[in-house]
């Protein structure tokens, strides 16, 4: 019977296992070693971690089926885009990167065994992954536990801290406060219409808008929303929008829900001159679902957008069109993403080791000038020092860019406003 | 003598083989993360095993054991998140010792429900326990009025789907999406540790291995007998004078209170519980599980729980793009052409040999007859003698 | 209500309203092509949502080929979208019943495994095809606007569209099985299949033409649906609780239940949904539903069928 085979086969690779790790453990021995054009592999790996004299191998760790893929495709992209640039320039240490990718599936638990499998099995040196917070607080404890390294590439709520990750995405204070301040300054807004999907991340940073709205700005919310992942009727809120005729409306929801959402806006008559409305949950990638026609003249507050008329940028998209189409965009999470390797490259050559605890320690006032968004520096919380821009929507698809704050010092713990 | 021997190795031998592929085979074999991943496999075992009893041998099919499996995960997490969030630990927080996910959703106080939880041997009871009076209440309500087949198994489905929105809807109290992360420690041991993961792997086998004998030793008592006549012939067994409902109501307690005991060993293996387990999704995987194995084999529902999710895995791992095409023609192909499974597999073989000589082999099976197992017909076609044969691997 | 006239707070009433019976036809366009398939032979079809996202990637190749090649196209494609989306997810539907479906009628649990393996093989497939990321097809502008009757109502267009959708569907389907003859054969099937059969119905032909119906209804719930929602891989997973809920609670075998059901349940929510957050109406909406049906487990209306 088919069982018998199967019980078979992982005795046989057991034994596989321990005669390539005496070969490996054989080849660390020889003086042979000295040839490699960078530093010794036991020099910069004393941890046991999957580089050789050659290569080092990390993980790739994203939702490439399931709800998620949507979303975390961009990210899978700019990371590869990043890797083989790196590679192309000679690698980290003198070592080409190798890539180990595996499929999260859109399920946390999934993530969760993935990341484990990266680490204890391949123990690769460091992993770029995850998008939504469930996925990362599903691998969390065992980045921590195992003493991995996730670059984190996700705006997301704050509130968390780890030596065993960076997280390259904006964090709750940077994206929110600069952007209500300039709908105040800008637009006059006094009153504030707060809607989200019911989730962690949405109901965080409307936490925050409303501490900031109320007691920095002086104005008021008016109605604050939830709905359900994936909810697809949005007539209601709109008619209650038309009803509390707010100021602006700060919209934070995700996913599929964001189709059904403006375009039932835009069905019911409602349109950019006559309500102001500001997402940042609304990336270049979801208007290719939602349709540019459906959008323009709305605003949206990021780090980053495709437009963004800087040297870096060009190159980067003319890179990532180069390889994947002319009608590929890139959004705000798809930049972070693919900063990450570069973060890694800068900490491994600072740190002059592939060691996850002198990554950590070295990581901290890392700067990138050749960021498309521009400059980054990693603050000591291992967030990132970023600008926040505000964009207008247009029929193609694209953001004009308004507006360009200042670097914004990241706060996952705010004072004030839990 | 011989016979005897015989008749004690059909009853139990299978079971020592599994006892044996789980506590020599595998931990000699694999090394702590592949023994940890099946320890995790052989969790959704626990639902297969309560599946075919109630779904093979009762022919109730439930698409909703992801609920039972998720409270009786929940139920653990919420002992053991309790124990992670002393005041020590969570002091950052505005309201230092409960979750970190309620003080982010401005809770001051630990609600009410979650307070019992603080006992260790209140958890222990209310991880079958609350699964079990859900199940019961569903049970009464559909089985006394008689809703069944593929009716009562979308009504399954749209409790599942229920359960999961209220979880992520009610994220103060429950964690929401990202379920309740970062357990750390039982009684002060902590389950993260090489010798823990190990100690409940055994522990988590020991309790399959009971599962399974209990499951046989009702399959073999004479309610097991009935549950059999009343899948196949509901009403005959309704005018002999059984309280059908009652059966019915029973078994499915028992398959639920089996998904809950799994679901608390899940979240000891795991670390963590999410409602991505309480949905639909899950659910009907767990099915799967089941119907690879053979639905009327206890011990093959263990092997489908393994072989899939083994399959899962490795598919996933090695061929991503193509993996959810494998799995789905995977569940095409079981239900439509291997229908007991597994476990069938030899009965199968058997009876298309004997179709091939039908001089040799004096039975003759008819052509016709429904593979075994098979849910009876639907009302007004026309009946067959029912097939009540039991799978190879019992 | 602040600052707001009588005249203000009667249009409000009115597009509250029109948003009920707009979701009410969303959500009846989704459940009748599942609850005839279901009302007719016993069968799940748990690919349901997959056919619906067959007519949403139909619409969305057809806005390509008319903004890319056929720019006159442009402002009836979506019509004809309607019409190819059926016409593809029927025939997928009717291939579907020929090879898998037909096999397992003697076991109608297994029937809903096998068509839950062919949704994931499905969802698979569109991404392969049409990649990850979610497309958007350009809708015609008479499409997504609005009517504004008065200064103060604003109807949504694309919602009157899927009413009128919904209500000449229903009707066809209406007609087709009450009026027709070959209505008359699926009920006969539907009430004693045997007779059927004896009679010289062929009921095997009622059974396919039946399923791929359903499925092609769904795909023109899917290009209707582009009006409102997104196109994506799995799309059609975003309706598919909601269309279960609405079959079940309608009472699975009437026609008549399925819009009862449909429209309690969207007029509740949608009312809900005004006076409180969103997940809020909806966790209310689901836990009446589930209240209603522990006391009437068999749903609203219940056919009477011969066992």
């Amino acid at each position: 019977m088919s069982q018998h085979v199967k019980k078979d086969e992982p005795a046989l690779k057991a034994v596989a296992r321990l005669l390539r790790g005496l070969l490996l453990g054989a080849a660390f021995l020889t003086p042979a070693l000295a040839l490699a054009a960078g530093p010794p592999t036991a020099e910069v790996n004393t941890t046991g971690l999957a580089v050789t004299d050659t290569t080092v191998t990390v993980g790739q760790l994203h939702s490439a089926t399931g709800t998620m893929a949507i979303s975390e495709t961009g990210s899978i992209q700019a990371e590869r885009l990043a890797i083989e640039q790196i590679n192309e320039a000679g690698g980290i240490l003198g070592r080409k990167i190798e890539i180990i990718q595996e499929d999260g599936a859109s399920d946390w638990p999934t993530f969760a065994e993935k990341a484990r499998k990266l680490l204890v099995n391949d123990k690769v040196a460091a992993v770029f992954g995850c998008w939504t917070s469930a996925s990362r607080k599903a691998v969390l404890p065992v980045f921590e536990k195992e003493n991995g390294m996730l670059y984190y590439p996700t705006f997301y709520e704050g509130l968390e801290e780890s030596k065993n990750v960076i997280y390259t995405g904006q964090e709750a204070t940077q994206q929110i406060i600069a952007g209500l301040d300039w709908l105040a300054k800008n637009k006059g807004a006094k009153t504030f219409y707060l809607i989200g999907s019911d989730y962690i991340w949405p109901r965080t940073s409307n936490k925050i808008a409303r501490k900031h709205i109320e007691n920095v700005l002086k104005g008021k919310v008016v109605g604050e929303d939830y709905f359900p992942l994936g909810h697809t009727q949005f007539g209601s809120l709109i008619n209650k929008i038309k009803l509390k005729k707010p100021d602006a409306v700060y919209s934070i929801i995700v996913g599929g829900s964001n189709v059904s959402w403006w375009k039932q806006l835009k069905a019911a008559g409602v349109t950019a001159d006559k309500q102001t409305i500001l997402t940042i949950s609304v990336t270049e990638d979801e208007i290719l679902g939602i349709g540019g026609e459906n959008m323009v003249g709305y605003y949206a507050a990021m780090k980053y957008f495709q437009s963004l008329d800087n040297e870096n940028n060009k190159k980067f998209v003319e890179a990532f069109k180069a390889k994947y189409g002319k009608d590929a965009v890139i959004g705000d999470v798809t930049q972070a993403a693919y900063l990450g390797p570069w973060l890694w490259k800068a900490a491994v050559e600072k740190a002059g080791s592939f060691d996850v605890d002198k990554i950590a320690a070295a990581s901290p006032d890392i700067e990138l000038t050749t960021a498309p968004e521009g400059y980054v520096k990693i603050h000591k919380n291992h967030h990132l020092w970023s600008k926040l821009r505000i964009g207008e929507a247009q029929a193609d698809g694209q953001y004009k860019v308004l507006y360009e704050s200042e670097l914004i010092e990241p706060n996952p713990f705010p004072e004030g406003y839990q | 003598m011989n016979t005897k021997l015989k008749a004690l190795w059909g009853g139990y031998g299978t079971v020592l083989v599994l006892a044996a592929v789980i506590f020599i085979l595998l931990p000699l074999s694999l090394d702590l993360f592949r023994l940890n991943l099946v320890g995790k496999y052989l969790t959704y075992a626990f639902v297969a095993v309560g599946l075919v009893l109630c779904w093979g041998y009762g022919g109730i099919l439930s698409l909703g054991q992801g609920v039972f499996f998720g409270l009786g995960g929940y139920c653990m997490a919420m002992f053991l998140k309790l124990e992670a969030s002393d005041p020590e630990s969570t002091k950052i927080q505005s309201t230092p010792g409960i979750p970190d996910f309620m003080d982010w959703n401005q809770l001051t106080e630990l609600p009410g429900f979650w307070l019992p939880f603080k006992s260790f041997l209140f958890t222990l009871f209310a991880v079958p326990l609350v699964p079990g009076i859900l199940a019961f209440i569903i049970a009464v309500a559909m089985f006394k009025r008689r809703v069944g087949g593929v009716y009562f198994a979308i009504m399954t489905q749209a409790f599942a789907a229920v359960l999961s929105i209220l979880i992520i809807g009610q994220q103060g109290y429950t964690g929401g999406v990202n379920g309740i992360t970062d357990l750390k420690t039982l009684h002060g041991w902590d389950i993260r540790t090489d010798e823990a993961k190990y100690l409940l792997y055994y522990i988590n086998g020991a309790l399959l291995i009971g599962v399974v004998l209990l499951g046989r030793f009702v399959i073999g008592s004479k309610f097991g007998k009935l549950l059999l006549a009343l899948r196949d012939r509901e009403e005959r067994v309704r005018f002999s004078g059984y309280d059908v409902a009652n059966f019915k109501v029973f078994i499915f307690c028992l398959a639920a209170m089996f998904s809950a005991v799994g679901g608390a060993m899940f979240t000891l293996q795991v670390g963590f519980m999410s409602p991505s387990f309480v949905g639909i999704v899950p659910s009907i995987e767990m099915v799967i599980f089941t119907a690879v194995g053979g639905r009327m084999s206890l011990v093959g529902a263990v092997y489908g729980s393994l072989l899939v999710n083994y399959g899962k895995s490795y598919f996933s791992e090695t061929f991503p793009e193509l993996w959810l095409f494998l799995m789905g023609g995977l569940f095409i192909a079981v239900v439509m052409l291997f229908p007991n499974g597994l476990a069938g597999l030899s009965n199968q073989w058997r009876e298309w040999r004997d179709r091939r000589r039908p001089k040799a082999g004096g039975t003759v099976t008819p052509l016709t007859a429904p593979p075994a197992g098979a849910t009876p017909p639907p009302a007004g076609k026309d009946p067959l003698p029912p097939v009540a044969s039991v799978g190879g691997g019992r | 209500m602040d600052g707001m006239t009588l005249s203000e707070i009667g249009s409000l009433l009115v597009m509250q309203g029109f948003n009920g019976l707009s979701f009410f036809s969303v959500l009846l366009l989704m459940a009748l092509g599942l609850a005839i398939i279901f009302g007719q032979m016993g069968v799940i079809n748990m690919a349901h949502g997959e056919f619906l996202t067959i007519g949403a990637y139909t619409t969305y190749l057809l806005s390509v080929v008319a903004t890319d090649y056929a720019p006159w196209f442009m402002n009836f494609y979506f019509i004809a979208a309607i019409f190819v989306g059926f016409i593809v997810a029927f025939i997928v539907g009717y291939l579907v019943e020929w090879s898998m479906i037909r096999h397992l009628y003697r076991r109608p649990l297994d029937s809903l495994l096998a068509t839950w393996g062919l949704s994931l093989i499905m969802q698979q497939a569109f991404r392969s095809t049409f990649g990850p990321k979610e497309v958007s097809a350009t809708l015609p502008d008479w499409l997504m606007g609005s009517y504004a009757p008065t200064d103060t109502i604003d109807i949504p267009l694309n919602g009157l569209f899927v009413m009128g959708l919904t209500l000449l569907l229903t009707g066809a389907v209406a007609l087709l099985i009450f009026r027709s003859r070959w209505g008359l054969h699926v009920r006969a099937t539907t009430q004693n299949r045997a007779m059927s059969g004896a009679v010289g119905i062929d009921t095997a032909k009622v059974d396919r033409l039946t399923f791929a119906l359903g499925c092609g209804i769904a795909g023109v719930a899917g290009a209707a649906f582009t009006t409102i929602g997104s196109t994506g891989p799995t799309s059609g997973s975003l309706y598919i609780v909601d269309t279960f809920l609405v079959v079940v609670f309608g009472g699975a075998q009437s026609l008549l239940g399925t819009i009862a059901s449909a429209f309690s349940i969207a007029q509740a929510q949608s009312t809900l949904e005004f006076f409180m957050t969103g997940s809020m109406a909806k966790v209310l909406t689901l836990l009446t539903i589930i209240g209603i049906l522990m006391l009437r487990p068999e749903g609203l209306f219940r056919m009477r069928v011969r066992k």
